[in-house]
């Protein structure tokens, strides 16, 4: 995973609440491979109207936000669907960071195993940001991992919360994976003890037959 | 309060969450994860596997279920007929993926296939006290068994995939007591839509959701899945409902659950897993039974929910300028006025179906609703699996809904998730069973109404959103 200390860029305001992961990834981009495609699909629906030209109207299509990297929101951002590939448009339209009210739970991890920062800070210090860019269209904000601190237009800084074990998987680039994996013997003697208290979980019988590839 | 061996009251969630932590690291706990449930848009999680250097851990544990992208219509005719390339292709890609690693796959042809939230279940695979781990969102729904279920991205399914575990934070739990008898017409969806009414659509933010009260122990399997389903909704990681004999009952028999002495020994396990009395809530919400209407949404957002006899409601009177601002856009969205009464509401389309509503219970309901007219508007029945879908034809449902005009259709998540090419036109308005009204869920500018079964046959029957007790009489 890549590593996320420290994040300055211009931030685009998002004043609606509830923002859900359709609208950042319309569902019939699901089927798109990760990659630089993404960066289209970011909220596409609001970008591109039906014959899939660019409105000029829609503030995030121009300068400066066409180059924004850190959002700021108000609450339950990213709710609904468990859909990676919002995170996935976010990541290549540039966005390394958002700041919200609050965050639908899936999406919330989801941004964290793919090195996008979310951040929450209170209602007060959600709007008071976006007053500060809306008062100074392509101002920058600087987001602060190692010190847990937003710093907004006018540098005032927000202190924000993170479990440290994300903190440091960020901070040190580390994937889950990676460190699941320093617990092997761990997980080794979890599941002989509790093979040993439910047998029946893994009789072969009582699990639905492997496939074998079709001819 | 504590018992006599001086241990405190635990919740259910504490008991599967202990029996589950491999370890703790900075306050973040490493889960075992009994089963993991794949549908074709996981191919993210595939497509990483191999750069991990890992392999499945436990393929036998993962079960792949072809739904979103599936034909619901003509699916004899094999991959060949699918017009659509991406769509094929997804269905080509997931069947390489599951079956190349030896995943039991529940692909487009067989017997069994279905929502995942539907098969898991019906396979006996979902027990009390497991945990599971979906690549969906409405994984929740498995929560009616008194297991802990989570809905995940794909960089967790991936996780699962190569380890069988899963890393998480620990939720607080939210006790929400549904008390009383439910007057007649009101269905489980009513009681879920009311909830997310009730505690907002991120009042469950951080939490799982246990659902409890006399209302919700008389509800069968179907009804509690249709509860659990739509805990996501609330913003709640999960949601869930204590095991008890309703639970026991449903599972007896079933293909994958545990059998003989297997399943007394299992029996006495699951009847521990309730929540000790005086187990401490982060928070308890009750809704009396009798105050619960059939409902329907009326906006962008399952908050925006009203009993069906209420009207559309008017932005200006709002108090608080972002409510206002939200409510302002999800009129224009839906294309409704303010102070139009939700019964006056005429739609383009009906879908009877999905994770949410596509059970036998649900087609039941729609049925004997459909058997009171004639469809006025297209309206769709899509099975939420073939074995649902068999049932339904063994108890006639299905000439019930063709001799109403209804289309019987094969299982999958269809219109709910607007993937495998059927999707609402733009601007077309639909009373749905589904679970999200979002804005172009269904298709771009698609208009959604979420409802019961029964509320759905009857907008089907007078082509608007119609008030059920007024028909059913």
């Amino acid at each position: 995973m890549k590593k996320f200390t420290t994040w300055t860029s211009v931030a685009a305001p998002f004043d609606a609440s509830n923002i859900d992961t359709n609208q950042l990834c319309p569902t019939r981009f699901n089927k798109v491979a990760r990659g630089p495609d993404y960066a289209k699909v970011l909220l596409h629906d609001l970008r591109f109207d039906i014959t899939g030209t660019h409105k000029t109207d829609y503030f995030l299509n121009t300068p400066p936000y066409d180059k924004a990297g850190i959002f700021v929101a108000d609450r339950n951002f990213g709710c609904g669907s468990s859909r990676e590939s919002a995170v996935y448009a976010l990541e290549a339209f540039g966005v390394r960071s958002i700041i919200a009210v609050s965050f639908g739970e899936i999406f919330f991890t989801n941004c964290l195993k793919n090195s996008i920062l979310p951040v929450a800070l209170s209602e007060e210090a959600c709007a008071e940001i976006r007053r500060q860019l809306h008062a100074k269209p392509g101002a920058e904000i600087t987001v602060d991992l190692a010190r847990q601190v937003v710093r907004d237009v006018e540098g005032k800084e927000h202190h924000f919360d993170l479990h440290p074990l994300r903190k440091r998987c960020l901070l040190d680039g580390l994937d889950d994976i990676s460190l699941t994996f320093q617990y092997e013997k761990l997980m080794q003697s979890f599941e002989a003890g509790y093979n040993a208290e439910f047998p029946w979980l893994i009789k072969p019988e009582n699990q639905p037959p492997a496939s074998t590839p079709k001819a | 309060m504590a018992d006599i061996a001086g241990k405190p009251p635990q919740t259910l969630v504490d008991k599967v969450w202990n029996r589950h932590k491999i370890t703790d690291v900075e306050g973040e706990y490493l889960l075992y994860t009994d089963y993991l449930l794949m549908h074709e848009g996981a191919r993210h999680a595939f497509d990483s596997l191999p750069e991990t250097g890992r392999t499945i851990r436990r393929p036998r544990q993962v079960l792949a279920c072809a739904d979103h992208y599936v034909q619901t219509k003509n699916r004899a005719a094999g991959f060949g007929a699918i017009e659509d390339a991406a769509v094929r292709g997804m269905l080509e890609r997931f069947e390489r993926n599951a079956t190349s690693y030896g995943l039991p796959y529940y692909g487009s042809d067989h017997p069994q296939q279905g929502i995942m939230h539907v098969v898991a279940p019906e396979l006996g695979l979902t027990q009390p006290g497991l945990l599971i781990v979906g690549a969906d969102s409405h994984s929740t729904t498995h929560g009616a068994f008194g297991c802990l279920a989570f809905g995940v991205g794909a960089s967790d399914a991936l996780h699962v995939l190569a380890t069988q575990a899963l890393w998480m934070r620990k939720p607080k739990v939210m006790k929400v007591s549904v008390e009383g008898k439910l007057s007649p017409h009101v269905a489980a969806k009513d009681v879920v839509l009311t909830v997310i009414e009730r505690i907002g659509n991120e009042g469950g933010i951080g939490h799982i959701i246990e659902y409890a009260g006399s209302a919700v122990r008389a509800m069968a399997m179907g009804e509690r899945m249709t509860l659990c389903n739509m805990a996501v909704e609330a913003g709640a990681l999960s949601g869930y409902v204590a095991p008890d004999q309703v639970t026991f009952d449903y599972l007896k028999g079933r293909d994958y659950a545990p059998k003989g002495e297997d399943l007394d020994k299992a029996m006495a396990y699951w009847k521990t897993l309730a929540s000790d009395p005086g187990a401490v809530y982060a928070r308890e919400v009750t809704i009396k039974a009798e105050d619960i209407a059939p409902s329907v949404t009326w906006g962008t957002g399952l908050h925006q929910t009203l009993p069906i006899n209420g009207v559309v409601p008017d932005p200006a009177g709002l108090a608080d300028g972002e409510a206002r601002a939200e409510a302002q856009s999800a009129i224009e969205y839906m294309g409704l006025k303010a102070g139009q009464p939700l019964t006056s509401i005429e739609v383009d389309k009906v879908f009877i179906g999905s994770c949410t509503n596509g059970r036998i219970e649900d087609l039941r309901a729609a049925a004997a609703v459909a058997a009171l007219g004639k469809a006025k508007v297209p309206a769709w029945v899509v099975p939420g699996s073939m074995t649902v879908k068999r049932q339904a034809e063994a108890e006639g449902l299905d000439k019930v809904f063709i001799e109403a005009g209804f289309e019987w259709r094969e299982a999958g998540c269809s219109l709910c998730t607007a993937l495998n090419g059927e999707h609402l036109a733009e601007y077309e308005r639909c009373a749905a069973t589904s679970n999200r009204n979002f804005k172009g869920r269904m298709g771009r500018n698609g208009r959604t109404h979420i409802l019961s079964p029964a509320m759905a046959a009857a907008a089907a029957i007078t082509g608007h959103l119609t008030d059920i007790r007024s028909l059913a009489k």
